[in-house]
């Protein structure tokens, strides 16, 4: 019997033998999931003498200098805004095209939904690559190469499967009796989906809104090729491009970096749950 | 957007009466459109151009068949590209699924033991999933940076290096260096996957199997393990394509380099099509890596399928 409670006790400490050490691995995950974007917070502020020194790992003396230099005197602000834009439209685009088609994957009788569901998922594991070079000269011969609306165009195609693939799993946890009770109230498809579903799956909507805006904020290789000029770069490609004259400017690059990143960590710390919620949605069956 | 307004108009006209399954497709047909647009019908046109060679500068466009395809077979630097990325992505994926592993169960022995919400320790580490890959690969070139780089300092403070190391110049230290960035970056999110899944396994199953006695490896061997093999396929699938078509981390660490050692299939393609403008070359060099994409999550489908049909 006391070894009972002895194995009891020990569950409730699965994993290790005290709450000390559990604190101590998780000060650990911490430093490792963080400690290289506050080790980049730090040099932003380093003055340029201190950035080629070290120790001290903490600098006696903090300047704005990096970030007075990135904000007013290099096109970032540019590409933020260029960014903003083009996640922005993205996200408007796959949510409202992504959330008409889930609503028919999940309420009418469309034929052949798991092939659809299945073609969805697989569109989603396309490699860019495989289609970089055709989509750039569509875009060229559409006259739309260097232009924010080529960027976002591909951005909110590429982010669809997702966008579908959450909103089918919303829509389909709403009672089905509802949409009945709309349609014999003499609601069209379309009428029942937008006074009767929508208001209702404000969640879904805002998890799939949310991830789709962070992939687009984030892409890369897209923005990269379809665009040529200061005027239409996203940030990513402007942090990744970030031009040194002589030497790589650490300072710049850092106090940049935390610019680009702070709209997105931000969004992604603030609604975690709801991230968490849509990473798994499809994924992982309760 | 030019099917938006194809729905408007049978809205509006909704005296006429479509039948459920008409109104089905019209709902979904936007989206069928664009993704034909903008991703079958782009395929189905690299697979066209990987038949020709197209040099725009010398003016060149012509159709030679397969004649690229021969030409890849005996293309060594296409296969080294082809040992990069199962390189990378074999020991990525499982240094993520491992980490993964242990901070998704970090986290949930933390809810469980001792009753402290961990939403701000979930936050934590959603952050580096959040980061743009872009800018993690900015934050550890600086790290690894050789003279002023925070990862070689401490090792000195360590003594674990008597002298810098160059790690990204050096071609055996690069590709691993390019590990450990993904590694940092994507095992957080295996973690909430993992996390989640460890919140829907039953606490009276721990509970039953101490009563009989089983100690703490055992109730995760027994218990844990086998109910969360699912999202570990799940983690798995999704690691494994992203880590096999990795663009962006290594293009902005490395470039590719030293040499070509961390040149992988999909930055291979991508200078061969926008560095040395070989559309034809590199159209086929794109399409080889989407059949190895295809291949490996048919695959991984199969697997899924069958272990699906296993468990429940």
């Amino acid at each position: 019997m006391s070894d009972a409670g002895e194995n009891g006790r020990r569950g409730v400490m699965r994993w290790y033998r005290s709450r000390g050490l559990a604190l101590c691995a998780l000060a650990l995950a911490g430093l490792f999931c963080l400690g290289p974007v506050l080790w980049q917070a730090v040099t932003s502020i380093k003055t340029d003498e201190d950035l080629v020194r070290l120790p001290p790992i903490v600098p006696e003396r903090v300047t704005a200098a990096h970030y007075e230099r990135v904000l007013f005197q290099s096109p970032l602000v540019q590409s933020l805004m260029n960014s903003a834009l083009v996640a922005a439209s993205a996200t408007a685009v796959a949510i409202v095209v992504g959330g008409l088609c889930a609503f028919a994957l999940a309420r009418l009788p469309i034929a052949g939904k798991p092939v659809i569901l299945g073609l969805v998922l697989a569109t989603s594991m396309f490699p860019p690559i495989a289609v970089i070079s055709p989509l750039y000269l569509l875009m060229r011969s559409l006259g739309l190469r260097d232009t924010l609306i080529a960027v976002g165009l591909t951005h909110a195609v590429y982010a669809l499967p997702l966008a579908i693939w959450i909103l089918t799993s919303f829509f389909r946890q709403l009672p089905g009796e509802l949409y009945y009770a709309a349609r014999v109230d003499g609601c069209t498809p379309l009428r029942a989906l937008l006074s009767v579903f929508l208001p209702l799956a404000r969640p879904g909507l805002a998890v799939a809104g949310l991830l789709v805006f962070i992939f687009s904020w984030n892409e890369f290789m897209f923005a990269l090729t379809l665009t040529a000029s200061d005027a239409t770069r996203t940030a990513p490609v402007a942090v990744a491009l970030f031009p040194g004259l002589y030497e790589i400017p650490w300072g710049d690059i850092a106090a940049a970096s935390l610019v680009v990143t702070l709209p997105v960590a931000g969004l992604a710390a603030l609604f975690q749950r709801h991230i968490v919620a849509g990473l798994t949605a499809g994924s992982v069956k309760g | 957007m030019t099917e938006r307004p194809s729905i408007g108009a049978s809205h509006s006209t909704s005296g006429i009466r479509l039948s459920e399954r008409t109104w089905g497709y019209l709902l979904a047909s936007p989206a069928f459109l664009l993704v034909g647009l903008v991703a079958v019908a782009p395929i189905a046109a690299a697979l066209w151009l990987s038949l020709h060679r197209r040099l725009p500068v010398f003016g060149v466009e012509e159709f030679v068949g397969l004649w690229n395809y021969v030409q890849l077979w005996s293309d060594d630097r296409f296969w080294a590209a082809c040992r990069t990325t199962l390189y990378f992505t074999a020991l990525s994926v499982a240094a993520e699924l491992l980490l993964g592993f242990g901070l998704a169960l970090l986290l949930d022995g933390l809810t469980s033991g001792t009753g402290g919400s961990p939403r701000w320790a979930q936050g934590m580490i959603v952050v580096p999933w959040a980061i743009p890959t872009v800018v993690s690969a900015q934050i550890w070139a600086w790290l690894f940076q050789p003279d002023f780089g925070l990862l070689n300092y401490l090792l000195h403070q360590v003594r674990l290096i008597t002298r810098p190391i160059d790690w990204l110049a050096n071609p055996d230290w690069a590709i691993h260096a390019a590990i450990v960035m993904d590694v940092w970056k994507t095992a957080p999110f295996a973690a909430l996957l993992l996390l989640a899944g460890l919140k829907t396994v039953p606490r009276d199953l721990y509970a039953a199997a101490r009563v009989d006695g089983a100690g703490a490896w055992q109730q995760f061997r027994h218990i844990t393990l086998p109910l969360l093999m699912p999202v570990v396929v799940i983690v798995l699938i999704f690691r494994t394509m992203d880590a096999v078509r990795v663009f962006d981390a290594v293009y902005v660490l490395t470039g590719g380099g030293p040499g070509n050692s961390t040149e992988t299939l999909s930055i291979y393609a991508y200078k061969t099509l926008f560095q040395t403008l070989q559309f034809g070359y590199g159209s086929t060099l794109a399409t080889a890596m989407f059949l190895i994409v295809a291949a490996l999550s048919s695959l991984y489908l199969l697997l899924l399928r069958r272990h699906l049909q296993e468990t429940t």
